[in-house]
């Protein structure tokens, strides 16, 4: 493809749209797709056809609209493209879907399953990674182009050299969007500087953090996006080959990245020669096989190698020495997703985003006891007061707010006195915990905070790789005096041993997951020793969530 | 015309091919060699060989670690290693708990103790008459609809001990 004919499929795109006047997007994200979104999507198209309107609407399924608990959520545009009147219904399903439609189309709005588009739920929202998701179809590459996919790619091979790349994504302020938060300008750096024949590109799609599903769903809505993102990274750095490490748990993801690739390389947007430069670049898809370890960069590069994902010591890092012992360039997915935008906008533009040093945007994953579960993109900075009340509008029942756990089993918790906490990489640090991934996971006064610092524990157990002694043998003497506190047996001295323990694995352990294991340990003991100290003392748990030794039938 | 047929050149037996003569063996072949043997693919030539099979028995094993040219302690050892494959053979069919931490504050625990009350079978096992395997997984990313459970592969949200329950039973009756 050449620009020419880049510019030649978004007018023609950009007409179609312009014909039609309705617009119905149906969720078709695997949140949705398990509420029943295909038949909803099935009786739209049916009805469509039926009344004989395929030319004026439109109807094709698309990427997480956000308020997974309601799903299946449809969303209508209708009038004019820029000057379109939205309206988004929720809990559709098979049966009221035809219904729904030809009453919308017809003028009258089905007010029981209407939600207005100013919701505080997406009113208090900003998408730059989710921009697409929820407006384009994922399964067409055309619908994508025509609504501005691969304009920045063709910026970047055409207008800027790939120093110029570099300089714009640091000038962005861009950090790792897969926990750690390292600056992505200076990783892209390294790798572009390394003096080697052969490089690779490397996107984690590897989301182990249990209560996350941001990349699930950006891979889901925008497939196109990442790919985008890969290539200007290749571009960059020079590199000629990528591959995306995705779960093995996400089979929609899967389906949808395999075609958006098979399309790409049809349109010749990946491959040799791309927009008639001397850039070449593939890409292939490596499936994990549930490895939460793999999550860890040096595994995840003998994952793809075909190996037991085991970490090695760094440094060598594998931007010096990765994949094959060539230079590796790995982000992650969302911080691809964040990539043709800033080269689209410019580094500047980016940087006014957020906070001076956590700049853009995050996507959160809002789950567990909240009204509303799912999917957001706020600017960075913002109080968890906001997200959480505003957003996520509050606690079901009337409950109390207890705390919110981010950065899953290497996170923290962070209890009611800090709400107003504004949410970047500093400040979660702060208060102990960390930025993670973005699962959000919401408990109230009924979740025993003990009961979950146990549970992360059981995972960090399960999934050590036991290369290393203090992960392997420490998870589980951690889990060991957990399962005494919840049952009752532990004596005062235990949690001295575990601020034991938790301090030599975060020293001594080889890789993340050892070193952050004890995380939700630490931080549960800081804000809740009473819980803690009820288990052991008083023999009751205030969450009456464990059994202390009575047995659970009696308890129950 | 008979004659010729019968007298058709014996096909001489591809001395890699495997005994036994299943055609899934065929398809494995197949698949390896889109990846040209490279012991690079083992994790995606493991994954097919799942899907044919339903569980990676020691015969596939050896038959991939040969084709391969890998030692069967790392073919064994990488089919050890990650969760997703079973060196079992599942049930005929497979209920799927997820128990992702929003699953979990939701309530999974609860739908796992229900499926082991009414069949004796715990997480990672099959019940006696090979009808149905429990299994949990590490978080489905299916969180906003939380608990989350796949019947088979078909996934479904906001679960509870009797929709489960309700939804396994016919799968037993059938014995």
């Amino acid at each position: 493809m050449n620009s020419e004919e880049l510019q030649h499929i978004v007018e023609r795109k950009q007409a179609e749209r312009a014909a039609v006047r309705h617009r119905v997007c149906v969720c078709a994200a695997a949140g949705c797709q398990s509420l029943g979104a295909e038949g909803v999507l099935e009786a739209m198209r049916g009805a469509v056809k039926a009344d004989g309107l395929a030319g004026s609407v439109e109807v094709h399924g698309t990427g997480c609209l956000g308020l997974c608990h309601a799903g299946t959520m449809v969303q209508i545009d209708s009038g004019a493209p820029g000057e379109e009147s939205r309206i988004l219904y929720e809990r559709v399903d098979a049966e009221n879907a035809a219904l729904l439609l030809r009453g919308h189309l017809e003028g009258r709005r089905d007010e029981a399953h209407a939600v207005a588009p100013d919701a505080p739920f997406f009113a208090h929202q900003r998408r730059i990674v989710l921009e697409g998701s929820g407006r384009l179809d994922p399964e067409d590459i055309e619908h994508c182009i025509g609504a501005g996919a691969y304009q920045a790619l063709h910026k970047a091979l055409t207008e800027m050299t790939s120093s110029d790349v570099v300089k714009e994504v640091s000038q962005s302020g861009l950090r790792g969007r897969g926990g750690a938060g390292y600056p992505t300008g200076l990783k892209w750096g390294t790798v572009s500087k390394a003096t080697s024949k052969k490089k690779y590109v490397i996107c984690n799609a590897d989301e182990g953090d249990p209560g996350a599903f941001m990349d699930r769903s950006v891979l889901e809505g925008d497939p196109h996006r990442v790919l985008e993102g890969m290539a200007i990274a290749a571009y960059a750095v020079g590199a000629d080959q990528g591959f995306i490490y995705v779960r093995g748990e996400y089979p929609l993801a899967i389906k949808r990245l395999k075609l958006a690739i098979k399309q790409a390389e049809r349109a010749q947007l990946l491959g040799n020669r791309i927009f008639e430069s001397g850039f070449n670049f593939r890409v292939d898809l490596r499936i994990g096989a549930g490895a939460f370890v793999c999550g860890e960069e040096t595994a995840l590069l003998q994952s793809v190698e075909g190996q037991r994902g085991q970490p090695r010591p760094r440094p060598p890092f594998p931007a010096q020495s990765g994949l094959w012992g060539e230079p590796t360039l790995i982000n992650n997915v969302e911080t691809f997703a964040n990539i043709p935008t800033i080269v689209q906008n410019g580094g500047a533009w980016f940087q006014k985003i957020g906070t001076p040093k956590s700049t853009g945007t995050k996507v959160f994953a809002l789950a567990g006891k909240i009204n509303h579960t799912g999917l957001i993109e706020v600017p960075m900075g913002m109080t968890l007061r906001q997200i959480l009340f505003d957003i996520g509008g509050g606690i079901p029942g009337g409950k109390a707010f207890k705390a919110a756990q981010t950065g899953g089993p290497s996170g923290g918790c962070i209890p009611a006195q800090h709400l107003d906490l504004p949410v970047d990489y500093e400040s979660l640090q702060k208060v102990g915990t960390i930025m993670g991934s973005g699962g959000l996971i919401v408990m109230d006064e009924t979740s025993c905070m003990v009961d979950v610092a146990r549970f992360f524990m059981e995972f960090c157990m399960e999934e050590s790789c036991g290369k290393c002694i203090p992960c392997r043998a420490g998870t589980v003497q951690m889990h060991d005096l957990l399962q005494k506190v919840v049952e009752g047996r532990a004596v005062e001295g235990d949690l001295d041993k575990l601020t034991e323990l938790a301090d030599l694995l975060k020293s001594t352990s080889l890789c993340g997951l050892g070193q952050t294991a004890p995380n939700p340990v630490v931080s549960t003991l800081r804000y809740f020793r009473d819980e803690y100290l009820a288990h052991i003392v008083e023999k009751r748990c205030p969450a009456g969530v464990c059994a202390l030794g009575k047995d659970k039938e009696v308890a129950a | 015309m008979e004659t010729m047929a019968q007298q058709a050149p014996v096909v001489k037996p591809d001395p890699r091919a495997h005994p036994s003569g299943d055609k899934r063996f065929k398809m494995l072949d197949a698949a390896m060699k889109r990846h040209q043997f490279e012991s690079d693919a083992l994790l995606e030539i493991l994954h097919q060989a799942q899907e044919l099979f339903g569980f990676l028995s020691d015969d596939v094993l050896i038959y991939v670690g040969r084709a391969l040219k890998a030692p069967l302690s790392r073919v064994y050892g990488v089919a050890t290693f990650y969760n997703f494959f079973t060196l079992k053979p599942k049930g005929a069919h497979t209920c799927t708990v997820c128990l992702g931490t929003a699953c979990y504050v939701k309530g999974a625990s609860e739908i796992l103790d229900g499926l082991r009350k009414a069949y004796d079978v715990k997480p990672g096992e099959t019940t006696r008459d090979g009808q149905l395997s429990v299994v949990v997984a590490r978080c489905v990313g299916a969180c906003g609809i939380a608990p989350a459970v796949a019947f088979d592969s078909d996934v479904h949200g906001k679960q509870t001990k009797a929709s489960v329950l309700a939804r396994v039973a016919p799968w037993m009756e059938r014995t």
